[in-house]
């Protein structure tokens, strides 16, 4: 059964210290700041590839990944950015990756949907749906086998949800009680293709068919999600197996940079607008201040130091050398 | 045990060498269906759930994509992985998980991330065992940077180069023939290993190389003896790994002889032999008197019915006949 909503109801703001409360707000600026300059760099012609942006649900990264320790685990997806940064990932050397330089993150030989930072926990986004499933799944087995303080998150779409691999997986940190934290980001649109269109019956009944209790929150409201992560990742961590969160969110970007507004015509611009309304980043930062916590000077320097930040990192992104033709056979094998 | 070496089945080959490597690194798991309280449907695990538990050995779902998936993950955070595979056809329901995540993560990454994890899996027709159970896929895995792939043919290869994989920082694919699972021979004790990408010549020969892959060994061990019946010596290599390949050897032998001939039991076209013939035409062509020959299984789904199997499956008379052919 889906678990009762005082169970995970979300803390009282009053209960969260203020320094945990700027640092959602902080990283959720962040990514917004980043997908929006990805936006602009990739529109200008700077950015190689394809870049699936986060723009709109931020506050599901935020609110799962300001629960965990730099000693656990994520996988993401291909629309990854967020999650990385989320977790701790640098700007700079993930806008370095992003346009294919040396400096970044994997070299530029993974690019926006490949970004790996092991230090921080990142094992990976990934460029084929629910494709790291598995890895997170394994990551909670060997953490259990080696008695090792370590929690996995999985974060996945809608349209991941209808892959096998999530069941195969899943099954097996069921029946072994992994600690794995299934996050599925309902984003309404798996690609062109809305959730109703593709998904039958409920996601987390789908979980709790595997003895996965399961919970659905606002994705767009993150303190909601923190409170609901909270949970899953303390349950998990306490030994009693995997847990399964939906958010439901929207991606306002489409789902990378060549869907754009209703150009595909699976969604309306009323629909996209209608979605902004409950940006989660303003949202946030509204009840902050109603309840006290901070005022708008604050926020104001907290938006103005991560545009620097990422104005910088940028910059360093642009100006940092591609890597060596050597590089090309590098890696390939240990 | 003590004995230094003694006369095994390539099965208890095996199984000798996941005992002794597991005993070795406490960071080996071993996954699979049936693997543990069974010992696996063709016994090649026996008595490993009893000697190391159910923390170490998993009975798995059925579930081919999901048991490679949880092994990569497992293999980028710290253990070793070893995964059995029941057949090879049943590799395609994991291709994802080999092909785009084991093999490429840490070329992707810069080599941030190693994935040391092996693919254990039975392929090879003559089981009757009909299309889906039968296959010999080896080329589709050797076509993918990032992979290692090992095909052993006797006990002592079975044992050394199993214990060398294990070992191995590298996503490797090692390809059993179900049907020389009691094929017997020497077994070295203990601490046995080899270098993967070394061939081994077992006959030597000045009429021409025949280079003959797994299973393939015993036809061409064959048609070396009815040959020599009628004066004509081949050389008979296995390469014991496809990738890497040990070019060097297969073109010196090439040069030597100056006819070559490639035998492997996977589909003949766009396969292992199409291959290892370019790469010797490429190395040796100014030696060779004839084009490399090739002699692959047909291009046809494998058939259930006995004499329909067996004309799919290269044999003795056909290595005699292309041998005479090319030395006409």
């Amino acid at each position: 059964m889906t678990q009762s909503a005082a169970l995970i109801s979300p803390p009282d703001l009053s209960q969260i210290p203020i320094e945990t409360l700027s640092d959602m707000y902080r990283r959720m600026v962040t990514i917004r700041k980043f997908e929006e300059t990805v936006y602009d760099v990739y529109s200008r012609g700077i950015m190689p590839g394809l870049a699936h942006l986060y723009t709109g649900m931020e506050a599901v990264a935020v609110g799962v990944c300001i629960n965990l320790r730099p000693t656990d685990n994520i996988t993401s997806t291909h629309r990854g950015h967020g999650h990385l940064l989320a977790k701790g990932g640098e700007p700079k050397r993930m806008f370095a990756e992003l346009l294919g330089k040396a400096a970044g993150y994997n070299h530029g030989k993974g690019g926006s949907m490949h970004i790996v930072d092991l230090s921080l926990g990142i094992l990976g986004a990934n460029g084929i749906v629910a494709g790291g499933m598995g890895i997170a799944a394994g990551a909670a087995l060997s953490a259990k086998v080696r008695r090792e303080d370590r929690v996995s998150v999985a974060f996945f779409g809608d349209g991941a949800l209808n892959e096998g691999l999530f069941y195969e997986t899943a099954n097996m940190a069921s029946l072994w009680q992994l600690p794995v934290v299934y996050v599925m980001e309902n984003n309404t649109y798996g690609e062109y293709t809305s959730t109703a269109r593709s998904t039958a019956g409920s996601a987390p009944a789908r979980a709790e068919a595997m003895g996965i209790p399961a919970i659905c929150v606002d994705g767009n409201d993150v303190q909601a999600v923190y409170g609901a992560a909270r949970w899953a990742i303390a349950e998990a961590r306490a030994g009693n197996g995997p847990r399964f969160v939906e958010c439901q969110t929207y991606r306002w970007r489409g789902h990378h940079m060549g869907d754009q507004g209703d150009t595909y015509g699976y969604r309306t611009q009323a629909e996209i607008e209608e979605w902004m309304k409950k940006d989660p980043i303003p949202r946030f930062g509204q009840r902050l201040i109603d309840g006290g916590r901070t005022d708008t000077a604050t926020l104001a320097a907290i938006d103005a130091e991560v545009q620097q930040d990422i104005t910088d990192a940028v910059e360093f992104a642009k100006q940092a050398p591609y890597p060596d033709s050597s590089e090309v056979y590098k890696h390939v094998y240990a | 045990m003590s004995t230094p070496e003694r006369i095994g089945t390539i099965r208890e080959a095996i199984n000798e060498a996941l005992h002794e490597e597991m005993q070795r690194d406490p960071a080996i798991i071993l996954m699979g269906e049936d693997v543990g309280l069974a010992g696996g449907v063709f016994k090649i695990t026996n008595g490993l759930l009893t000697a190391f538990g159910p923390e170490r050995v998993y009975d798995t779902p059925i579930a081919e994509a999901g048991i490679v998936g949880l092994a990569v993950g497992a293999a980028m955070t710290g253990l070793r992985p070893i995964v059995e595979i029941m057949f090879s056809d049943f590799t395609t329901l994991a291709s994802d998980q080999i092909v785009n995540q084991a093999a490429k993560l840490r070329y992707m990454t810069a080599g941030q991330t190693t994935v040391p994890m092996v693919v254990r899996t039975a392929m090879g027709a003559g089981r009757r065992a009909a299309a889906q159970h039968s296959q010999s896929l080896q080329a589709w895995y050797c076509h993918i940077p990032g992979l290692k792939v090992v095909m052993p043919s006797t006990p002592a290869d079975a044992k050394g180069l199993l214990k060398s994989a294990i070992r191995d920082d590298n996503p490797v694919i090692f390809m059993e023939d179900k049907m020389m699972y009691n094929q017997k021979g020497t077994i070295p004790s203990g601490d046995y290993t080899l270098p993967l990408g070394k061939a081994r010549v077992h006959r030597e020969g000045r009429h021409a190389v025949v280079v003959s892959t797994s299973s393939m060994l015993y036809p061409a061990l064959e048609a070396a003896d009815l040959l020599a019946k009628d004066g004509i010596e081949i050389m008979v290599i296995d390469p014991r790994t496809l990738s890497p390949l040990d070019t060097d050897t297969l073109i010196q032998a090439a040069k030597e002889t100056g006819h070559a001939l490639i035998v492997d039991e996977g589909y003949q076209s766009f396969g292992v032999t199409a291959e290892i013939a370019a790469r010797i035409q490429e190395g040796a062509f100014d030696y060779l008197d004839e084009p490399v020959r090739r002699l692959g299984a047909l291009d046809v789904p494998v058939p259930f019915a006995p004499s329909l199997e067996d004309l799919t499956i290269p044999n003795a008379a056909q290595i005699v006949e292309l041998v005479k052919e090319m030395l006409a």
